[in-house]
Order: structure tokens, then C-alpha cells, then sequence
């Protein structure tokens, strides 16, 4: 069995804060901010740091690649999710070290582990972003 | 100044309905306040402090205070999910201790199982981590599982371990007349039910159900004045937990913290509590809980549950005896409530006598609200039995 082929990509809501994060993914860019002041890569984009709370982020291209640090098949989702088969959430441990929500896809569920290196892919929205999901990197 | 003795749980009162597609969520506070001032000989006119989750009808707690014709001289209608009621526990006995109030009520009602789904939550608008979660299939069965799978992974927990607090749960629930699941299951069974989020089964989960409940606190002249056998509030502790940026170490929960704070206002230890209710939105949140709350190492929550630990009323740790969400009820999808009833019964000796914990002096109630794996607000209440 592979997952991922048939998910939806819902269009996530752009704020001020979060627009240069979903432009850069409509180029296959995938950013993580990182704190000038502590130097603390965070997850998600957002106005301050949530580690020492200063507002001097800096958005740095992230490398796209990290390790699976735990995941589930979910056999029915919510919402868009609702229709579309199991799938794979995941929490990705960013190459940056921030771990991040998100879906494996283009993968055997039953032969993912935690752990296991993957790689991002973008899945466009028709909306001018696109989904940053992972695949077992190769 | 802490609230040790200073606040007393004169009602109780759990709403009997499981599935309520006839009233409004309005009139299922308005009848479990009744219920709760009932049992403690009390009225609504003597209703001076109420409490609220964020999730009641209306602005926070003002169109309840209308509709139910409250005189409130202090509201609390902080969220933090489902153990928020716990919180409101400690914070009506502090605006007590306080003298803020003399007689709070706090009140939940909700009917999730006759009413559409809604988004996780975003019942008051979209958070800043909307687009960053939901777009990706977010949902509470797989976030839980994510810390599931986790703690499997680092500390060899099994499956067959996680089944064994439902197992406990379900014998408990055989003896409560009211519980949606009755039927006694065995490892098995549970392990054998359908996969809903890896590793996670059906009977991992706990039951959707309308329904609501609600107590009321009274400072302790009103305490002695009134004839219902009243629980000392011993000491309450309270944590957020969140992703930290995404840092968090999703095995862990914020009851490091609010047991901490609990156990050292109490002025009592691990060993002293004779009865435990632990919201068990799923098996692994009441692994997690014993865990973090000490009654055991990080761990060793699986080889700790083993062996009727779990089981009333002789197991070394009794829970749930009501049945807890993972079989009597979930009302409002909130889980806070019903452990902090149970326990009162417990410590009134008024549980079902095939449950009822002999001689039970001291207990603690505990509950993860919103989401493990991403954010949540603990919150533990520690009780004693001592009238005034």
C-alpha cells in the first residue's frame, strides 16, 4: 500500500505574519525562522520567538530535510480529510531542529519508521502556496 | 496564603442524559446547576461565584449568568480544553480562600454526539496554527496517537499494556448503570479493534457522548452550616504545555508541573492518595498522566499498569471507578468534570459499592485537555474526605 497520491491540499489562511512562509513554498522553498538573538530555529512562522521572545527572526531557507520522530496511519480523517482513505501524520524533526506537523507520503506505511531520513516535497494548492509534506529520502 | 482547607465541594451532580438532541446547550448547564445546588442544599440565589469553560454558550460566562439569573460577583470562563474544570477547581477555591465568593458553581454542558463536527479547536475562530496543522489532516485521534507511537518507541510500551486501562475502565463501567459501554473487554478485545490512528485502536479511544456536569464550592462557614458530608479541596496545580516552537518532547505532559504544585499544596504524597481519576480521552493520556504525576518512573507507565493496578477497590491505584470516558461518558467532549465527580463520590463513600475504594481518605483528580503531541493545559485537584 502507498499513501499520499489522493490527499487534498486545503488552502491554508495567509496572514501578514505567515506570507513570505507560503510564497516561498509556491517556489518549492521550504523556510524555518530562526532567532537572531538565541539563535533558535522555530516552528511555525510566527511574530516572536517562542524561546526568548524577541522579535529579531530571520527567515532562513531551510534544507528540506529531516527525520521522521513519530507518526501515525490515521484510517479516517476530518474535513477535507474526511474522504480521502488513510494517511500518514507525521511529526518531522527538521534538519534546523524543529519538528513540524505534517504528512509522509510516497511511502509504504508499514515499512515507515520512526527515525527514518526524509525529504520534502511541496504539494501546490491552486492558491499560490503549496503543502510542505515529506517522502523517505532516497 | 494557599487554598488548603479554605474551599469545600458541597454538590455534585453528572448529568444522566448520554444523547440530549432535544435541549439547547443552555438548558444542559442550567440543569446541571440545579442538580449540583441540589445536592448541596443550595439554591442558584445563593450562586455567588460561577466558572465556565470557553465553550459555554455566549461571551464567556454572561449569557449563562443571564440565562440562569446568576448574582455573580466574580466569573472565571478561562479554557484550557477538557481539564479546564479542574482549574476552575483551584481558582474558585483561591477566589474562596480569597474571599471573593462564598459559593461557586461551575458548569459544563454540551452535546457533541447529537450535533455536527467542528474543527478542533476553533469554536471561537482560527488559531495562529491552523494553517499548519489542519491542512495536513490534523485530528485529535492522531495527535495523541503521534505521542503514542513515541513513547512506544523510546521506552518499549506495548500495546497490549495501553489495552490494559481500558480493561480496567470497562470493569469498572459494568457496575454503572448509566455507562454507554457496559461490556467487560479483555486485552484482546481491545487489541483486536479497528486501528483509528497507529497505534491507537477503536477501544483505545474514548466514547463520544452528550451530557454535562457540575459542583459547587462553598467557603467553610457555609460548609458547617450544611448537612451534606462536604470535601476538603487540598491543594490544585496547573500547566500549559505546548510545542515550544517545535521542541516539545511529546511523551512528556504539563502534569509534571501541576502535580508538582498539587502534591506540595497538599501537603500530602504519592502514597497517601487512595484513589485516582484520570481523564482518559485515551488510554495512552492515563499512562502519560501516571507517569508525570509520579506514581511512576518516565517510563514505566506500561509495566505499571500491569496486573489490576488500576482496579477498584483493590487495585494498588484504583481510577475511574464511574467507567471514566473511556466507557461511562465524555460530555462536551470534555473529560475534566466527570473525574472530579467520581472522585467526590469516591471520597463520600458513595461510589457503586462494587467500586467503592474501602476507606478512601484522600484522592486526586487529574486531566490533559486539548491535545498531547501539540498544546494542552493540565490541571490536578487533590481532595480529602475531612468534613468540617
Amino acid at each position: 500500500m502507498t499513501t499520499g497520491a489522493g490527499l487534498p491540499a486545503p488552502i491554508p489562511e495567509v496572514q501578514p505574519e505567515t506570507a513570505a512562509f507560503w510564497e516561498a513554498t509556491s517556489r518549492g522553498v521550504l523556510l524555518v525562522q530562526r532567532c537572531t538573538a538565541c539563535s533558535t530555529s522555530v516552528w511555525y512562522p510566527r511574530f516572536l520567538c517562542s524561546n526568548c521572545h524577541s522579535g529579531e527572526l530571520e527567515q532562513v531557507e531551510a534544507s528540506g530535510r529531516g527525520t521522521v520522530y513519530s507518526f501515525t496511519l490515521t484510517a479516517r480523517g476530518i474535513l477535507e480529510y474526511k474522504d480521502c482513505g488513510p494517511y500518514v501524520l507525521a511529526l518531522v524533526e527538521l534538519e534546523e531542529g524543529p519538528k513540524m506537523l505534517t504528512n509522509i507520503v510516497e511511502c509504504d506505511p508499514e515499512m515507515l519508521a520512526i527515525g527514518q531520513p526524509v525529504q520534502v516535497v511541496f504539494h501546490d494548492t491552486g492558491a499560490g502556496s503549496a503543502l510542505p509534506r515529506f517522502r523517505p529520502a532516497v | 496564603m494557599t487554598i488548603r482547607r479554605k474551599a469545600f465541594i458541597a454538590g455534585a451532580y453528572e448529568h444522566p442524559g448520554r444523547e440530549l438532541p432535544d435541549r439547547s446547550i443552555a438548558q444542559i448547564h442550567a440543569e446541571v446547576a440545579l442538580g449540583a445546588l441540589s445536592d448541596a442544599g443550595l439554591t442558584l440565589a445563593d450562586v455567588d461565584g460561577y466558572f465556565t469553560g470557553g465553550d459555554a454558550p455566549g461571551l464567556g460566562g454572561l449569557a449563562m449568568a443571564d440565562y440562569l439569573g446568576l448574582s455573580v460577583r466574580y466569573m472565571d470562563s478561562s479554557d484550557m480544553g477538557g481539564s479546564v474544570y479542574l482549574s476552575h477547581v483551584g481558582h474558585a477555591a483561591a477566589a474562596i480562600a480569597t474571599g471573593k465568593c462564598s459559593v461557586a458553581l461551575i458548569t459544563l454542558g454540551g452535546r457533541p454526539r447529537t450535533t455536527a463536527l467542528r474543527a478542533p479547536g476553533q469554536l471561537m475562530g482560527a488559531p495562529p496554527e491552523a494553517a499548519f496543522e489542519p491542512v495536513f489532516g490534523m485530528n485529535v485521534s492522531a495527535v495523541y496517537a503521534l505521542a503514542a507511537a513515541r513513547h512506544i518507541h523510546e521506552y518499549g510500551t506495548t500495546s497490549e499494556q495501553l489495552a490494559e486501562i481500558k480493561v480496567a475502565a470497562s470493569f469498572h463501567a459494568q457496575h454503572n448503570e448509566r455507562a454507554l459501554l457496559r461490556k467487560v473487554v479483555t486485552v484482546e478485545d481491545v487489541v483486536n479493534s479497528p486501528m483509528v490512528s497507529s497505534p491507537l485502536h477503536r477501544l483505545d479511544c474514548c466514547v463520544v457522548t452528550d451530557g454535562g456536569g457540575a459542583l459547587v464550592l462553598v467557603n467553610e462557614d457555609i460548609a458547617k452550616s450544611l448537612d451534606r458530608h462536604c470535601i476538603a479541596v487540598l491543594g490544585h496545580g496547573e500547566a500549559i504545555e505546548h510545542t515550544k516552537g517545535g521542541w516539545q518532547d511529546v511523551t512528556v505532559t504539563g502534569g509534571v508541573r501541576s502535580g508538582r504544585d498539587a502534591f506540595e499544596e497538599a501537603g500530602v504524597s504519592r502514597s497517601d492518595i487512595d484513589y485516582v481519576g484520570l481523564y482518559d480521552s485515551f488510554t495512552i493520556t492515563v499512562l502519560l498522566a501516571l507517569e508525570d504525576l509520579g506514581f511512576c518512573d518516565k517510563g514505566e507507565g506500561g509495566k505499571f499498569v500491569l496486573g489490576g493496578t488500576l482496579q477498584a477497590p483493590f487495585g494498588k491505584l484504583p481510577f475511574n471507578t464511574d467507567g471514566g470516558s473511556l466507557c461511562n461518558n465524555h460530555p462536551a467532549n470534555r473529560g475534566g468534570m466527570t473525574k472530579m465527580i467520581e472522585a467526590v463520590r469516591q471520597l463520600r463513600g458513595e461510589a457503586h459499592a462494587a467500586v467503592q475504594v474501602p476507606d478512601c481518605e484522600i484522592a486526586l483528580a487529574h486531566g490533559t485537555g486539548g491535545w498531547l503531541s501539540t498544546r494542552m493545559g493540565n490541571a490536578t485537584v487533590i481532595l480529602s474526605r475531612e468534613d468540617v
